[in-house]
């Protein structure tokens, strides 16, 4: 056979070939192992999706009869049509419009807002600018249980309970989290030559012209990561609806589901399969799209704290 | 002469750092950009946080206006209140338990992941994916059934002849377990991170060791850990801070009971500042977590020379 070492000149010795030999298949075997074991644990990973997903296409007595199957013997999407219905008249086509509002927007002003700050802090030499700097990175450990009560009392107050003003204000003054996301920005913009933003300014072009003609095309990447992460945020979000949406025809698909799978009168349990599932779909399908660039932003911006 | 221009044109305007030199106009454009932010962190977290103190002294139900009772909230919460007790119980054990778990798995599943294999990036995408759904309310749902008496995980047992009747939900001793699977089940974010700061190991520190003929533990534990000491710090505030505050699945997968057992600091806030509409008492609550997380935090920090380790120490 062939030796692994070609050029002719160099001699191998028979031990030496026979070594590069067993070494060769050794690598192949851990190489199988590796894929064996690593495929092994994703499919226990994901099996609970893939366990919905299957679920929600069982007919009635399935789901109880095949528990564990992925493959359901008699394809069915009537649990999709039962549990469209939703509960006491409201359907979701109602639960996935006031999801789909305040994710849309809720994300708009999480992005926009969080860039708008940073460039502040990233460009502009104010006065106390290190002093609120501080602050927001402090806000980073802030759990949100310490705010709720007093934000609640402020909200009622201003009579906004029951509408989505309490939802959407708070991205709009970067005070849901975003923290983290205008920090993340603020490293972004500091990593672009401040030569760009002198040449445009010699140009005179003004402030705000710098950054959204020079600055905000070339953090795009970085809003992109902030705008996915936004929409995971508040389309899953459950704690804020939970306490400010009273009436189902506001309630958003997590509160929804929690009403509609409310353990003590259960009978339909595909239909919350179903809905259970579809309430995933968005996510997954950002999650497919934007993959790479979702695994590529945690790995380089985790570094950064 | 040209460069001469450059250096002081690039002393004059310092890149990013705590420039001390004002240009004109800078104060005022710079708060109209972090305008919506300071007016969004005074009014929605400094003046909450303040009035958090204030009102954790009064007894307030929304209906009345806070009527000041003294200490009577703490002193309830630290003697008399048991149930107060086995929250606080409950999230520190969970707490202690599901993020150590969570960040062995991350690290080992990472380190087996940043061998150079084909499909890598794909095995990365399915181990994260629970990451993404694991805190939804659907989610939680599924668990609530997985972990049912007639379940999917008792059906399993049961196909391996294995007879189990109890609700692993239901039960004082397991319930916590199932929200602790869930939590770990999550541990494809600190993978990544994990999965990051591996590469930046260089490759001749182990090249060396192998020479001085160290084994595999003897590398992961005088080469890979030391130098991810500042990522697993990183890590383990972010999900300790997470972990004490867990809400969402906990309230679907259990709602605090059995005994109790799975009632976390969040979820006993919820039911005493929202169902008993005791605002003053959720307050005094919502203020004790903040002195313990700012105490948390600030032990974590002052503690990190000891065992962070930062590789620009050495160079």
């Amino acid at each position: 056979m062939m030796s692994p070492v070609s050029g002719g000149a160099a001699y191998v010795s028979e031990r030496t070939q026979e070594r590069l030999l067993r070494k060769r298949r050794r690598d192949r075997i851990n190489s199988t192992l590796f894929h064996v074991g690593v495929i092994v644990l994703g499919f226990i990973m994901i099996y609970p999706l893939l366990w919905l997903a299957a679920s929600s296409l069982k007919g009635r007595d399935e789901v109880f009869t095949r528990v564990a199957s992925l493959i359901p013997l008699h394809f069915t999407w009537s649990n999709y049509a039962a549990g469209w219905k939703g509960f006491g008249g409201t359907t979701f086509t109602t639960f996935y419009k006031n999801s789909l509002i305040y994710a849309i927007f809720g994300t708009m002003f999480a992005t926009f807002s969080s860039a708008f700050v940073a460039f502040g802090f990233a460009r502009i030499h104010f006065r106390w600018r290190g002093l609120w700097f501080a602050c927001m990175l402090a806000t980073l450990m802030l759990p949100v249980q310490i705010q709720i009560v007093p934000q609640y009392i402020l909200f009622s107050q201003l009579h906004w309970v029951n509408t989505f003003f309490p939802l959407l204000i708070p991205p709009l003054l970067c005070q849901a989290g975003q923290a983290f996301f205008i920090f993340m920005v603020v490293q972004f913009i500091r990593g672009i030559p401040i030569e760009l933003d002198e040449a445009a300014e010699i140009d005179g072009a003004g402030r705000m012209r710098v950054f959204v003609q020079i600055i905000m095309p070339l953090i795009k990447p970085a809003l992109v990561t902030v705008a996915i992460f936004s929409f995971y945020y508040t389309w899953g979000e459950f704690l804020t609806p939970l306490i400010y949406l009273n009436s189902p025809t506001l309630y958003t698909i997590s509160v929804a589901l929690r009403s509609f799978a409310d353990p003590t009168g259960i009978t339909d349990w595909g239909a919350i399969y179903a809905m259970s599932f579809l309430s995933l779909v968005p996510v997954l399908v950002v999650f497919i799209s934007f993959q790479r660039h979702i695994v590529e932003g945690i790995s380089t911006t985790g570094m950064k704290g | 002469m040209s460069t001469a221009v450059r250096g002081t044109s690039r002393r004059r305007v310092p890149r990013g750092g705590h420039g001390s030199r004002y240009r004109k106009g800078d104060n005022l454009f710079g708060y109209i950009f972090i305008g919506p932010w300071l007016v969004g962190f005074i009014t929605l977290t400094l003046i909450p946080v303040i009035s958090v103190l204030f009102l954790g002294f009064t007894r307030y139900s929304m209906f009345a206006p806070p009527h000041w009772i003294g200490a009577t909230n703490f002193i309830q919460m630290f003697t008399t209140d048991t149930r107060y007790w086995a929250s606080v119980r409950a999230t520190l054990y969970f707490a202690f338990v599901s993020v150590p778990l969570k960040l062995i798995f991350a690290l080992a599943v990472a380190m087996v992941l940043a061998t150079k294999h084909r499909f890598v990036g794909a095995y990365r995408a399915i181990y994260y994916t629970p990451s993404i759904i694991g805190a939804s309310v659907a989610i939680a749902v599924v668990w609530r059934q997985i972990f049912a008496s007639s379940g999917l995980v008792n059906y399993l047992l049961a196909m391996i002849h294995i007879t189990v009747n109890i609700s692993w939900i239901g039960d004082p001793r397991t319930a916590i377990w199932t929200l602790i699977i869930l939590v770990v089940w999550q541990f494809g974010s600190p993978m990544l991170i994990f999965l990051a700061g591996l590469k930046q190991i260089p490759a001749e520190l182990y090249e060396c060791a192998a020479i001085d003929g160290a084994r595999f533990w003897g590398k992961f534990f005088h080469i890979t850990l030391p130098l991810l000491t500042p990522i697993i710090f990183f890590n383990f505030v972010l999900q300790m801070i997470f972990g004490l505050t867990v809400f969402t699945q906990a309230f679907i997968v259990t709602g605090g009971a059995p005994l109790d057992t799975t009632n976390f600091y969040a979820l006993y806030l919820f039911q005493k500042a929202f169902s008993d509409f005791q605002m003053g008492y959720g307050s005094a609550m919502a203020f004790i977590l903040l002195v313990t997380v700012a105490a948390f935090t600030a032990l974590v920090f002052r503690s990190s020379p000891y065992w962070v380790f930062y590789q620009t120490e050495v160079k």
